[in-house]
Order: structure tokens, then C-alpha cells, then sequence
């Protein structure tokens, strides 16, 4: 008998339903800390590493290129950056369409290495392009949770 | 192959919930693996990582997203994973890449964060069963090891109070460990009174949920002499899965920790194991566990690991000391990193630098082992001073 | 070197999980929607149309002639196909158990209130090779009267009831 036992009909093939059951609670960590406080406070913050001369945002406890500990050596890097570069999604994160497509963006802050990846608003797709001077717009104080969506998504700077 | 060894370990306090992020944890047991032997990161050829299933940091493809907390910035990087068994298997996988010649430095870093699986990381097993055969019955990892418990008492005629002996010596043990997240001096009654998980477990015969990171440094030759006085030799290497229809195997033995030692052994020239492994590190998830461990290891005959407990011998002052670390039950078990604890536990006996841990004798040949996958996988590591 | 209690103080903070649930620290809730559909291949297919229809099939490798159940398609041992299907009765014996006080999430039963703990175990079925056990429950028995080896027979779901399921077995209960 070969490996495979043909099935005579179609009807006969079977299947079983199932999920994954789990749910998380990530705290965010040390930087983490750091960076979605100063977020409350409607600043963005990084972590320098001098030797390196590399500031990553969001801020990180090392550097990931000499691995020295960068807790002492976070600061606030301003709230505006530029268009590294840009999507528009028609589709949701599960594969679903979308009602309105969105303009998503990863944003260079000025003055260093790191990227956040977040929606343009206040303009349109066909207006946007990469290099275009963004500035982060902060949900109002007191609807801030400390976390990514403090920042309501970045405009561009007129 | 060349000869490898270890020449530095970190490790961070285990812990039931840490602040840090799993990337966090990583760079913490990785920078005092570094501080230990005075390396840089650029003295550091490749990486391996190892971590059990991404369910528990709940960070799909969890190897990637630690890499850069692991060093491995723009260096050959791999991560492997056998449940359990994780932590033993990444010295092993370490090993490959210096005794092959293709690098001289080798940075092996385990992590695990289990508080981030809510409300308790148990329910990440559920998935490791059988879908259609198993799941449906809504097994839980607890009472699959209190089956298994279960058909090794019944087979050998153990007793739970004897096999309490286990947690009341490794929590004691665990108290002169600074990383250790469970340290206690309990009775055998304190365990035995300890509310029923699923009979024959008691809460007290199981390790802890731990977040938690460990790391270590391989060698080759030429370089451990450079940059050690007392480089630790990886002197053989085992493991071994058996078949994945687990309600089919015997539970009473584990045969597949028996072929991943009888490999190592081979290795390294050992004939008796019982007398020739002066210290072990058996693990431990499960009070049970080490004697079924002992027994697989071949540090003693089928049936006679109770008695040798009972006597003292697994003691850190016996003749054959088990998990003086404090092992799995008292330092904690964030499941790969556990098996590195492990191999580091070794690294410091041999070296004579265990502290108040140290077992006495001047011990040259030590062995750790872990356990994992569907209760199938043994990985077994044999060093020497 | 030597790990000391200095070397490992920094690495962790130490919380409660309480401190995360009050907002001492900043934390972020995420639940996974994950489903799937698993073919269930031909093996496992027959084997749970055969269960709808109250009986247990296992298949034979002609090689080390194991009568094997779960049924499969390949022996694990010989790395060959297997071959024969064989019907197999709905009794067997305990190979091992245990008596569960937790669920799957590991939480405790309310004994307290009344909930009682049950008994996965892992039962060798008749007819098919030794120590072919498949786990499923017990009941229909003093927890603590179970014993190695005692003969036990499966208490079917109502026809209607069944779906081509391992739980269309009910449990397994204890015969003379």
C-alpha cells in the first residue's frame, strides 16, 4: 500500500477546529519605562550611546553594536522627524478590507537612528512623499495611557 | 573536532515577574557573561539562542526579535528549541560551531519570560497536544508529569514522601544561590501538605513560573588558554528524542535520557558514570523528575534512585552531588535558561568557584541534563576541568 | 569568578503582580486571535468517523506487525506505511493515572464547592499492541480505588450526540 491511501470521495475529508487560547500582559521594560512616561508628558525620548555615536528610538538599556548599558544616557529627542518611507493600507492587520485606507508611515526622528513606524494624518496619500518634514501630534494629556498611541499619528510640519 | 570550552557565564535573579522586557533580561545575562571573562562583544564570532516556545514571551518568532539583545548584530545567528530541553541542547549547538573550526568564539544566551502568559503560562500546553486526539480533553502539562509520576512510584514501589526529599534538599540548596527565586528550608510534610496540583503532585514537587536569562561563552582552544586560567572542556555531548506518541512509551523510564547519555559518555571515555561524574545537575521541573533523570543518566541502577537519596548521596556533601545549585525547584525554571543555570552551576563547581555551593572533593567531571519537547527529548552535556 | 548576590541585584526588578495590574509599571494587554482548521489526514480521519460510529480503529505495520493506536499512516518505528485496518474493542486497562485538582489553565477546581477532581489516565486498549495507551478520562469511580492494570470500558455519547470526536467517548469506567 503506497503512503498516501487515496480518498474516494471528497466528502470523506475531514478537519478539526481549533485556537490558540492565550492572552498576554507585556510590561514595558526598563527603556520602555522611560520612553512611554516622557510619552505621557508629550515627549519623545532616546538612548545615546556616545562611543557608538548612535541614538536609537525608542530608547534601549544597550547598545545592540558594542553592547554598552545606555540606562543613564536617555534624552529627549524632539517631536519631529521625517518620512523614511510610506504605505497605504487597504487592509487590516488580519487580512480584512479596511473602510478607509490609511497612510503608514516610518518616521525618522531628527537627529537619530531610529524609526517609529506610525500613521500620517492632516494630509493624503498623493501629497506625501519620502523626506517630507513630520511632527508628532499627542492625543490631549489626559486621554494619555503611556503607551504608542499617545501620539495620535504625525503631521507634516507646514 | 576541536576541543571546546567554556570561558564565561551571566545570569540574571529568576524571578515570577520582571520588569524587564525578554530583550532586556537577554542583554543582562549577555553582559556578565562578557564582564565575566573581560570579552567584548566584538571578540564574539557567532550567537546562539536558545528559548522554549514563543508562547510563553508571547513574541512570535521570539529568536529574531532577541537577537539584538543576544549580540548578534550583524553575526551568524541561530535558534533552536526543544522545549524543555532547550537549555542543554544550546551549549550543545554552541559546541558544533567551534569544534567544526568554523569559529573561535561562540556566545550562547537562553531566555524566557513566562509572566507575560496570562493568566497562567500553562495554558501554552494545551497546544502541545494532539489536536484532535488530546486536545479535546483539555490536558494540562500538570497532570501529564503526575501521570507520568505515577507509573515510575508504581513501577519502582516509590513513595511520596521519599521522593519530598528532592524539594527539601534542592530549595535548601538554593538558599546560597544569589539568582534563585525560591530558596526555602521545608519539611518533607511541608510538602506533602502542600495543596494537591494533581495527585501524586503537590505544589511544592513543582518548580515555579520564572522570568529569567543565562548566558555563556565557547571557546576554542587557543583562545580559552588566552583568555582563562580555568577554561571548563565540553568533553561530550548527547541528546535524543523519542517517539511523539507519548501515551505509548513507558513513563516509568526515560529511555530517551539514556541514549542522549550513553552518546555523551561515549564522548568523553566514561564508563562508570556513577563513579566517574563527580557532580550533576540533573533537571528538575518536577521533584520526580531528577530521580527518573538519575536513573536515565545511568548514575544508578533502575529502582535505586530513592535509596540513594534517602541516604544522602545526592546531598552537596554525598558522594554524588545532585543539583547543588538548588536546581529547577529552588533557583526557579525559565525554561531555557534553567539548562544553562545548569551548565553554569557545573562551569563554577568545576572551577572551584561555586562559593558556598561548592561541593567539596576538587571535582573534575561534572554533568548537566535537561528535558523537554512532548516529554521526549534528553540533552546531556558531560565537562571537565 | 563567582555569581554573587551583587552581580545578579541589578538584572531583574522584582514585581507583583499587582504592581503591573495598578499601573505601577507600564504594561500592554494583547490577546491573540488565533483559529485554525486542521486537516485531519486520512488516519486520524477514519479513526474519528469510526468513533461517531462507537467504534475504536487501529491500523497494523506489517513489519513489527504493532497493531497501533492512534491509527497512523507510516510506523514511527519501522519508518515504513502501514498497512491493515483493524477494529479493536472499547475496553482496556490502566496503564497510569492521575487525579486532578486543576484545569487545563492551571487553575484549582472548586473542590471547595463542590466540583469534583477528575481522572485522566493513559488506558491500554484491547487488542491492540502492548502499551498502546491513548489518554482519556475516568469516571464512574472512587479516584482514590483506581488502580494499575484495572480493566475499564469506554461509556459511549448517544448516537445523536456524537460528532467523530475523542469525546464521543465519554470516559472510560471501571468493569469487572
Amino acid at each position: 500500500m503506497a503512503l498516501i491511501e487515496r480518498y474516494q470521495k471528497t466528502t470523506d475529508i475531514s478537519y478539526w477546529e481549533g485556537q490558540i487560547p492565550m492572552s498576554y500582559i507585556y510590561t514595558v521594560g526598563r527603556a520602555g519605562e522611560k520612553f512611554f512616561r516622557e510619552m505621557m508628558n508629550g515627549r519623545i525620548f532616546g538612548a545615546k550611546c556616545e562611543s557608538c555615536d548612535v541614538t536609537y528610538v525608542p530608547p534601549r538599556t544597550y547598545c545592540e553594536k558594542c553592547f554598552a548599558r545606555l540606562e543613564d544616557h536617555y534624552a529627549d529627542v524632539g517631536g519631529k522627524g521625517t518620512v523614511h518611507t510610506f504605505t497605504e493600507c487597504h487592509e487590516a492587520y488580519d487580512g480584512t478590507k479596511k473602510q478607509k485606507p490609511s497612510i503608514v508611515a516610518m518616521i525618522r526622528i531628527e537627529g537619530t537612528q531610529g524609526g517609529i513606524v506610525h500613521w500620517l494624518g492632516e494630509t493624503h496619500f498623493k501629497d506625501v512623499y519620502i523626506g517630507m518634514s513630520v511632527e508628532a501630534v499627542f492625543k490631549a494629556k489626559k486621554d494619555r495611557e503611556g503607551g504608542i498611541l499617545d501620539i495620535k499619528y504625525f503631521r507634516p510640519i507646514k | 573536532m576541536r576541543r571546546v570550552a567554556i570561558v564565561g557565564a551571566g545570569l540574571t535573579k529568576f524571578v515570577r515577574y520582571a520588569q524587564e522586557t525578554p530583550k532586556e533580561l537577554a542583554y543582562e545575562g549577555v553582559r556578565m557573561a562578557l564582564d565575566s571573562c573581560e570579552m567584548k562583544l566584538s571578540d564574539i564570532e557567532c550567537v546562539v539562542h536558545g528559548t522554549a516556545p514563543d508562547a510563553f514571551d508571547g513574541v512570535h518568532m521570539k529568536g529574531e526579535y532577541l537577537s539584538d539583545a543576544s549580540g548578534a548584530y550583524r553575526k551568524p545567528y541561530m535558534r533552536h528549541y526543544v522545549g524543555g530541553g532547550t537549555g542543554v541542547l544550546s551549549p550543545i549547538h554552541g559546541w558544533f560551531h567551534v569544534a567544526s573550526g568554523m569559529f573561535d568564539t561562540c556566545l550562547v544566551v537562553t531566555e524566557e519570560k513566562m509572566s507575560c502568559a496570562y493568566p497562567h503560562p500553562a495554558g501554552a500546553f494545551l497546544t502541545i497536544f494532539d489536536h484532535t486526539t488530546e486536545q479535546p480533553l483539555y490536558p494540562t502539562l500538570i497532570w501529564i508529569f503526575a501521570i507520568e509520576m505515577n507509573r515510575f512510584m508504581t513501577t519502582h514501589g516509590y513513595r511520596k514522601e521519599d521522593i519530598a526529599l528532592v524539594a527539601v534538599k534542592n530549595k535548601k540548596n538554593a538558599i546560597d544561590h544569589p539568582s534563585a527565586q525560591l530558596a526555602a528550608e521545608i519539611t518533607v510534610e511541608d510538602v506533602l501538605n502542600s495543596e494537591v496540583m494533581a495527585w501524586p503532585v503537590n505544589r511544592l514537587d513543582i518548580s515555579p513560573t520564572s522570568d529569567g536569562a543565562a548566558a555563556i561563552i565557547l571557546a576554542a582552544e587557543h583562545v580559552a588558554r588566552r583568555v582563562t586560567e580555568k577554561p571548563i572542556w565540553i568533553d561530550g555531548v548527547g541528546w535524543a528524542l523519542d517517539t511523539a506518541y507519548w501515551c505509548t512509551r513507558d513513563l516509568y523510564y526515560p529511555d530517551y535520557v539514556e541514549v542522549a547519555a550513553r552518546q555523551a559518555y561515549k564522548m568523553s571515555g566514561i564508563r562508570e558514570p556513577s563513579k566517574e561524574i563527580h557532580v550533576a545537575e540533573p533537571y528538575d521541573p518536577f521533584t520526580y523528575k531528577e530521580l527518573h533523570h538519575i536513573e536515565g543518566l545511568q548514575l544508578c541502577k533502575r529502582g535505586e534512585s530513592v535509596q540513594m537519596l534517602v541516604d544522602g548521596v545526592t546531598q552537596r556533601t554525598g558522594n554524588l552531588p545532585c543539583c547543588p545549585s538548588g536546581g529547577a525547584l529552588g533557583v526557579g525554571n525559565p525554561i531555557a535558561a534553567t539548562g544553562l543555570m545548569k551548565i553554569i552551576e557545573i562551569f563554577l563547581q568545576l572551577r572551584e568557584e561555586a562559593g558556598k555551593r561548592q561541593v567539596p572533593g576538587k571535582p573534575t567531571c561534572g554533568l548537566a541534563q535537561a528535558w523537554g519537547d512532548l516529554m521526549q527529548v534528553g540533552t546531556v552535556v558531560v565537562m571537565r576541568s | 569568578m563567582e555569581i554573587t548576590e551583587k552581580d545578579v541585584a541589578h538584572t531583574t526588578s522584582k514585581l507583583r503582580f499587582d504592581d503591573i495590574k495598578k499601573g505601577k509599571v507600564l504594561s500592554v494587554k494583547w490577546e491573540p486571535k488565533l483559529n485554525y482548521a486542521w486537516d485531519n489526514g486520512p488516519a486520524l480521519g477514519r479513526y474519528l468517523a469510526e468513533l461517531k460510529n462507537g467504534r475504536i480503529i487501529a491500523k497494523k505495520c506489517d513489519k513489527c506487525h504493532r497493531t497501533m493506536l492512534p491509527p497512523r499512516m507510516f510506523c514511527e518505528l519501522c519508518w515504513r506505511p502501514t498497512g491493515r485496518w483493524v477494529y479493536v474493542r472499547d475496553t482496556g486497562i490502566v496503564n497510569t493515572w492521575v487525579v486532578s485538582y486543576v484545569d487545563w489553565k492551571a487553575g484549582r477546581l472548586n473542590i471547595e464547592g463542590g466540583v469534583r477532581p477528575f481522572t485522566p489516565a493513559i488506558i491500554e486498549i484491547d487488542g491492540t499492541s502492548k502499551g498502546m495507551g491513548i489518554l482519556h478520562l475516568l469516571d464512574e469511580v472512587d479516584p482514590w480505588k483506581i488502580s494499575r492494570g484495572m480493566k475499564v470500558k469506554a461509556v459511549w455519547k448517544p448516537v445523536k450526540e456524537r460528532i467523530g470526536a475523542i469525546t464521543d467517548i465519554k470516559y472510560f469506567k471501571p468493569v469487572k
